[in-house]
């Protein structure tokens, strides 16, 4: 495993080293990472980073298959429409991770800031997905066009576990909470929608990679305890015009 | 709610000793209005469908057709005028926001029209760019503050990425979705035979115009529509749309029903659903976090593109432009309140903003005062009409302009304003594939060519006609304006002098 020290370097000095060390490294160390911005921009499939220390704002943005493993917690942006790739984060991040963000994974161990998946979207393939083991703040899945949120909510009570205005603007993706929480917590435009054998097959295989991942008995999730949250219509501005 | 109590806007009047119910009018209207009546075999027009966009008028063989406005009117009324009825009525039956399509049709001044142009008379003699070499190439993106020129002659400082233009022109941010893909198709070889560019709007790049990248802006705005890593490296520059003069402070939804298959692939989102862009980047609040985006982009294309960003001209706008300026960004895009657009609401669209003239004076001034003018390129946008309104904007201070309603103009938009109903009778401003087909993009293109290489020459005669031989000597000299029926205060902010002066 190559390592790199990041100490005293610049965001563009890092960058650009992990930019050349990427393509011919499978597992690259960097530790004594103090904020640097944009770490792990465009990299593509190949690669995994492991991060130690703080990484900056813009984490991973349009990330392009790579993996990343931060061992403490991440920043402002984590994501940032990222495309494609995995991000495990032992700890908890910031506002706005995973916007407009088309595919991929993000697993942060506790808690996640405002308007966490605002715009993501999917396409095709590709979708993304953020599993979240405590709690996200307001206006989670804003603007929702795509993809799944799940929010595991452990160590808060389930109306604790998202902020108000969730799915504000949502027209497409779902969010699954675990546990009841007071509708007046959701957007207008989202609605509650029954589970499916799909819905559990899926909560079933996001849930046990995070118990791996972050060294958590799968015993203690029950998965009947999710509710599934998904947008009213795919066109909620529809009505609003004169023609 | 079926019964309208509004009278038609437009009269079809049909010559009936021309008419041949041969009904190419009938298969050409999107909108409806002609129609066969089997029974009693004629063509008929059901009047209160009409947006006067010509299609018809022009293709009917014989020259049976004219549109007109429609002849009758309310009782005279200086405070509600026809319009003002005529929306209002429109809201009581739909309850909705008004939209409208392009630019603002106000009987605002423009302020164009009251700044002239200067010339030599005996003394600094004109030149003839008949006979003479005039340079109208010009470079987007940030300048250095000196340049260092090795013992050998070599040039030793780096200069920043820039977009190279053979004249100071380019083709506004316009989507596919907003436009068709014929469409967009026509600015992408056009830009290319041009030697100039055109941006993608935040409509993503079509896989078939990946050959015209490098003439290409690509843009990113906050729905991050079609954005990814191969996106922002294939371009020629990047945008940050923050704005539009149509619609400063707010964004754009694309309706679910133009998300056709090739939208949808090209913005990566599914079929059918809207394509919300609303105004703010969720992960913009000041001008650091502008800044922190615009690096992103920089970092995701190695610091091989200039970044531009987009704003409407507002009221402080030469504030805002040394924000930007400072917060890293190489060019800086202002669309003034007449810009276009393909679907506003029309109380923002036609009062929000200010005129382009003002804002390009202001942001010049104020980044000269600064002394930051050189670190970038202002681009000005929003009601460039011709030529002399080119070479009015770079005397106020522009580096460049971008054109949209001109260059849709020449592809045979015949400015009906109705893009927002996405039915464009010339299959511009249309995603339905037997619209898009009237496009030809051959002879789109060649049209636009022309244009553009009508005004490099008309250009050149205005630069050649004041005695500059090169569009670099007129950035910023407003000794060549002289304004007439302005204000003193409004000759004081375009920093020109008055006729006679």
């Amino acid at each position: 495993m190559k390592v790199l020290d990041a100490h005293k370097l610049s965001y563009r000095e890092l960058n650009d080293i992990i930019k050349e060390e990427a393509p011919r490294e499978k597992e690259i160390k960097i530790k004594n990472l103090r904020g640097q911005r944009y770490i792990g921009g465009t990299l593509k499939e190949g690669c995994t980073l492991y991060l130690d220390g703080i990484p900056g704002n813009d984490l991973a943005s349009f990330m392009n298959g790579a993996h990343i493993v931060v061992s403490g917690n991440a920043q402002d942006g984590v994501g940032n429409t990222m495309n494609k790739g995995e991000i495990v984060i032992h700890g908890h991040a910031g506002d706005i991770m995973g916007y407009a963000m088309r595919g991929g994974e993000i697993y942060v161990k506790t808690d996640v800031g405002y308007r966490v998946g605002i715009h993501m979207k999917e396409f095709g393939e590709q979708i993304p997905m953020l599993i979240i083991g405590g709690s996200a703040g307001n206006f989670l899945g804003e603007y929702m066009a795509g993809g799944v949120i799940i929010v595991l909510g452990i160590g808060d009570s389930p109306e604790e576990s998202i902020g108000n205005f969730c799915g504000t603007g949502m027209h497409g993706g779902r969010i699954y909470i675990r546990g009841e929480v007071p509708a007046f917590k959701f957007g207008k435009e989202v609605k509650e929608a029954a589970m499916e054998e799909e819905d559990y097959r899926l909560l079933k295989d996001k849930i046990k990679k995070y118990c791996k991942y972050f060294d958590y008995p799968m015993k203690k999730i029950n998965l009947e305890d999710f509710h599934k949250y998904v947008p009213i219509g795919s066109r909620p501005y529809g009505n609003l015009y004169a023609y | 709610m079926g019964f309208s109590m509004l009278a038609p806007e437009y009269r079809v009047d049909r010559d009936k000793d021309r008419c041949i119910d041969c009904k190419v009018c009938v298969t050409q209207c999107p909108y409806d209005v002609h129609y066969f009546d089997e029974e009693e075999e004629k063509v008929f027009a059901r009047e209160e469908n009409c947006v006067n966009c010509h299609r018809c008028v022009v293709l009917c063989p014989t020259r049976a057709l004219i549109i007109r406005k429609y002849p009758l009117e309310f009782r005279e009324n200086s405070a509600w005028k026809d319009i003002d009825i005529r929306q209002l009525q429109k809201q009581a039956e739909t309850g909705g926001i008004l939209l409208s399509g392009m630019g603002n049709p106000k009987p605002l001044p423009v302020f164009w029209d009251k700044i002239l142009l200067n010339a030599s008379q005996v003394t600094n003699p004109s030149i003839d760019p008949l006979r003479e070499p005039m340079e109208l190439k010009t470079f987007l993106g940030r300048k250095p503050e000196r340049l260092e020129i090795g013992c050998d002659g070599s040039l030793k400082t780096k200069i920043s990425p820039q977009l190279e233009l053979s004249a100071p022109v380019m083709f506004s941010a316009m989507s596919f979705g907003s436009i068709s893909l014929n469409a967009c198709r026509v600015l992408a070889e056009a830009a290319e035979q041009l030697g100039i560019y055109y941006n993608t709007g935040e409509g993503g790049l079509h896989q078939s115009l990946f050959k015209f990248a490098d003439h290409t802006v690509v843009q990113v705005a906050s729905g991050r529509f079609g954005v990814n890593s191969e996106y922002l490296k294939i371009g020629a520059g990047i945008e940050i749309k923050i704005g539009q003069g149509a619609k400063p402070g707010i964004g754009g939804h694309l309706p679910g029903e133009k998300v056709r298959e090739e939208v949808a692939a090209t913005r990566m989102i599914p079929l059918g659903t809207d394509a919300i862009s609303p105004a703010p980047h969720h992960d913009i609040y000041s001008i650091e976090d502008l800044r922190q985006l615009i690096f992103a982009l920089k970092e995701a294309s190695d610091y091989e593109k200039p970044v531009s960003v987009k704003i409407a001209a507002v009221h402080n706008v030469a504030a805002i432009a040394s924000g930007i300026a400072r917060a890293g960004a190489d060019i800086i895009t202002i669309d003034g309140f007449r810009g276009g657009t393909g679907a506003a609401p029309t109380r923002i669209r036609d009062n929000v903003g200010i005129p382009i003239e003002f804002a390009i004076s202001a942001v010049d001034n104020r980044l000269k005062e600064e002394g930051i003018r050189n670190q970038v390129s202002v681009v000005a946008a929003g009601s460039i009409r011709n030529s002399a309104d080119i070479v009015k904007a770079v005397a106020l201070g522009a580096d460049a302009v971008y054109i949209g309603t001109a260059a849709l103009l020449a592809m045979g938009c015949h400015l009906c304003r109705k893009c927002y109903m996405g039915k464009c009778s010339w299959g511009i401003a249309t995603q339905q594939p037997h619209l898009v087909k009237r496009l030809n993009p051959e002879i789109g293109r060649e049209r636009l060519v022309n244009l553009i290489t009508g005004w490099k020459h008309e250009i050149k005669e205005i630069l050649g006609g004041m005695g500059i031989n090169a569009i670099d000597s007129l950035r910023g000299n407003r000794h060549m304006l002289r304004g007439v029926d302005l204000s003193s205060r409004e000759l004081d902010i375009l920093g020109i002098k008055a006729a006679g002066e």
